[in-house]
């Protein structure tokens, strides 16, 4: 190997080896949940890629069914109202965050100094469903709902593990037992998930005309739930592209500086 | 060199001679001419460290060390603090940049025989650095209090509870309390902001013991004289920087596009000490020693063996018997050398997978490799093995080596020094 290659090689052969390393867990985890457990389904993403962005439109929808549908159970506490405006947000104006708010009540003392509820402010955190943990785990056998706000980072399989989730409902196979008030999941670690199916077909009625079919309803919210979990991706990427640009001419100039200071050496 | 004749300059130098002691230190410092890239890794270690100190004060300044607070912190900084999200993944992976640079650094130690006379102490004290580093780290995964924090501090402090009479007592007192709980989160802070500092003094007593005979170079004999070495400045302050700006292109690629990939899912569930994950697995970088914990069945011996696989780094330089530094020149010692990397990276790979199965007798076998390596093969090796000759001085071997790299596919020695680690 040619010596300047040798470092760029090595490093690159380093950081392959160690993520090969970390992958085997997370994998052996999904796997060991469920042998044989159906691969998960690959649906292709516009936020997908080192030039990704998120599709507006499809925000736009995810956050219409986040907040008819699944905002019923599921708190996304690390959210703010604000968050759906500016240049990281779906592409509200900051009036229509303000109106979305408003639909919501959060508690409050008056000048009273009783307590009281008022229209949330595009300052508040999402407004939850239940009051506490233990209400919201009262319906559900003790175990509340999990909070929404970072669920794609917070799974193996990230997006398409919440894509599985949510197309994946089937009736269970001959002789398999599902207790009642639970569901019988393809992609559900051991396949039982006390989620009812919570999309269909026409769930919601789009206000841009799009047809409402599962897979949509699923690939939208899925899409709004990948931006909630990381809304600075674009910002991110954007940078990372210049950031990486800037470095690469450096190291081109660097290496033939380090040349030029070499060539008098005999080495 | 003289100072700069500007009378600031020597006033200042009269008093603290800062000026002719980095002249002497980063300037004309004589380094072999014969270093390869591996060489690189040292300098790299030192400015991880810099950059995970100057991002950790940085986080510090958002993060709220409460059970209650500081996975909701650590998300406000991800979301809300301008650029959060880029001081925390370059911190988040930098540790693990900062590993794989140490690693290798050590290898490189290992493969070239850099732990011996004169140099044990040099040695020693990158040993310490290590063990301080993986304190550090440990501590500094807990704090966005994660799932996989909570019980990954969980499984590690509860390991001290295997020695016998005290154990269950040290225990307490390292949790203050009598579960993971707000005091160990608030200690944990303390110490995680604390030991990167230790850290960097002890960084400093290694480039002091350095300076005092030199780096070793792939040739593993010492500089005979001028001919030998050129200065630091340009030399090697020109070629760290090119390696500096190779390596932060690969850890750019890392934060900016695959921040969370060397990470567990797990982490970003809220602690919850009523739900223990599927699986706890530690941070890549500690997967050997977790595999060598658990390879072995009974707990205390588990922990007694987890302890000895790092501290039997310290006699490294009195386990190789060998006068040969290079393992160039060591050709048996070069064999074991890879394989001792190959079993380093399988208890990597144990280590992520379930003690089940196969697994389970990998794990066993890379152990007892470890320790057979170190006990048994470096003192065997050192007696019965023929080094090849050494050449006659640096310069020598580097002039012959360039006379034969017209010739193409020269494999003499030498010139295979720096293609071949």
């Amino acid at each position: 190997m040619r010596p300047h290659l040798a470092m760029p090689a090595l490093l690159i052969g380093a950081v392959i080896a160690v993520a090969a390393l970390a992958q085997p867990a997370q994998l052996a985890r999904a796997q060991a949940a469920e042998e044989g457990a159906p691969a998960l389904p690959d649906v292709s993403w516009s936020f997908e890629g080192p030039f990704g962005t998120f599709d507006r439109a499809a925000l736009q929808r995810g956050f219409q069914i986040y907040s008819q549908v699944c905002s019923t159970c599921h708190s996304m506490n690390l959210l703010t109202y604000d968050d759906l405006a500016g240049p990281d947000g779906l592409g509200y104006t900051e009036a229509e965050v303000k109106a979305i708010a408003a639909q919501k009540q959060v508690p409050t003392i008056n000048k009273e100094g009783q307590p009281a509820m008022r229209p949330a402010l595009p300052s508040d955190h999402f407004v939850p469903p239940f009051p506490n943990e233990k209400a919201a785990g009262a319906g559900f056998g003790g175990t509340a709902p999990p909070d929404l706000s970072d669920i794609i980072k917070a799974r193996d399989g990230h997006e398409r593990y919440v894509y599985g989730i949510l197309t994946g409902f089937r009736e269970p196979p001959k002789g398999f037992h599902v207790p009642s008030g639970r569901y019988y999941n393809l992609y559900f670690p051991g396949h039982v998930i006390a989620m009812p199916p919570p999309l269909q077909d026409n769930v919601v009625t789009y206000s841009d005309g799009t047809k409402a079919t599962l897979d949509q309803e699923a690939h939208d919210v899925v899409t709004f739930l990948t931006w909630a979990s990381d809304p600075t991706m674009e910002q991110r990427k954007q940078t990372g592209a210049k950031v990486i640009l800037f470095l690469l001419a450096m190291t081109g100039v660097l290496y033939g500086a380090k040349r030029r200071v070499w060539s008098d050496v005999e080495h | 060199m003289a100072v700069s004749q500007n009378k600031l300059v020597q006033w200042i130098e009269y008093r603290l001679p800062v000026f002719s002691f980095l002249d002497h230190e980063l300037n004309e410092y004589p380094t072999p001419k014969n270093l390869n890239y591996w060489w690189n890794f040292g300098s790299l270690a030192g400015i991880m460290l810099t950059i995970m100190i100057l991002t950790g004060i940085f986080l510090a300044m958002n993060y709220d060390p409460n059970v209650g607070d500081a996975f909701q912190s650590v998300e406000r900084i991800m979301r809300e603090v301008n650029y959060g999200w880029l001081i925390r993944y370059i911190h988040m992976n930098g540790a693990s940049f900062f590993f794989i640079v140490v690693y290798i650094h050590l290898f490189r130690g290992l493969y070239y025989g850099s732990y011996k006379a004169p140099r044990e102490l040099l040695w020693m004290l990158g040993v310490v650095i290590v063990l301080l580093m993986m304190m550090t780290a440990f501590m500094g995964y807990v704090l966005p209090w994660g799932q996989m924090s909570f019980w990954g501090a969980t499984v590690i402090t509860n390991l001290f509870s295997a020695f016998p009479v005290v154990g269950k007592d040290i225990v307490t007192w390292l949790w203050g309390g009598f579960a993971v709980s707000n005091p160990t989160l608030n200690r944990f802070y303390s110490l995680h902001y604390l030991l990167p500092f230790v850290i960097l003094g002890v960084v400093g007593l290694h480039m002091m013991a350095l300076h005092q005979h030199g780096s070793n170079n792939p040739l593993g004999i010492d500089r005979k004289g001028p001919q030998d070495s050129v200065p630091f400045h340009p030399y090697y302050t020109y070629k760290d920087m090119f390696g500096l700006s190779v390596f932060l292109v690969v850890f750019a690629i890392f934060v900016f596009y695959f921040p969370n990939v060397l990470g567990d899912p797990q982490n970003y569930i809220p602690a919850n000490p009523l739900h223990t994950p599927p699986e706890i697995v530690p941070e890549w970088y500690l997967l050997p020693f977790y595999a060598i914990l658990r390879a072995i069945p009974n707990k205390l011996l588990g922990v007694c063996a987890l302890f000895a696989s790092i501290f039997i780094l310290f006699i490294v330089p009195w386990l190789d018997t060998s006068k040969v530094r290079s393992a160039y020149f060591r050709p048996i010692y070069k064999w074991v050398f890879w394989l001792l990397v190959i079993d380093a990276f399988a208890l990597g790979a144990v280590g992520a997978h379930r003690p089940e199965g196969f697994w389970i007798y990998i794990g066993r076998i890379g152990t007892f490799y470890y320790f057979f390596h170190f006990l048994v093969l470096m003192p065997l090796i050192g007696w019965f093995e023929r080094p090849l000759p050494l050449p006659p001085s640096i310069s020598e071997a580097v002039l012959k080596k360039k006379q034969k790299r017209g010739g193409e596919g020269a494999l003499t020695g030498v010139a295979a020094t720096r293609s071949k680690p």
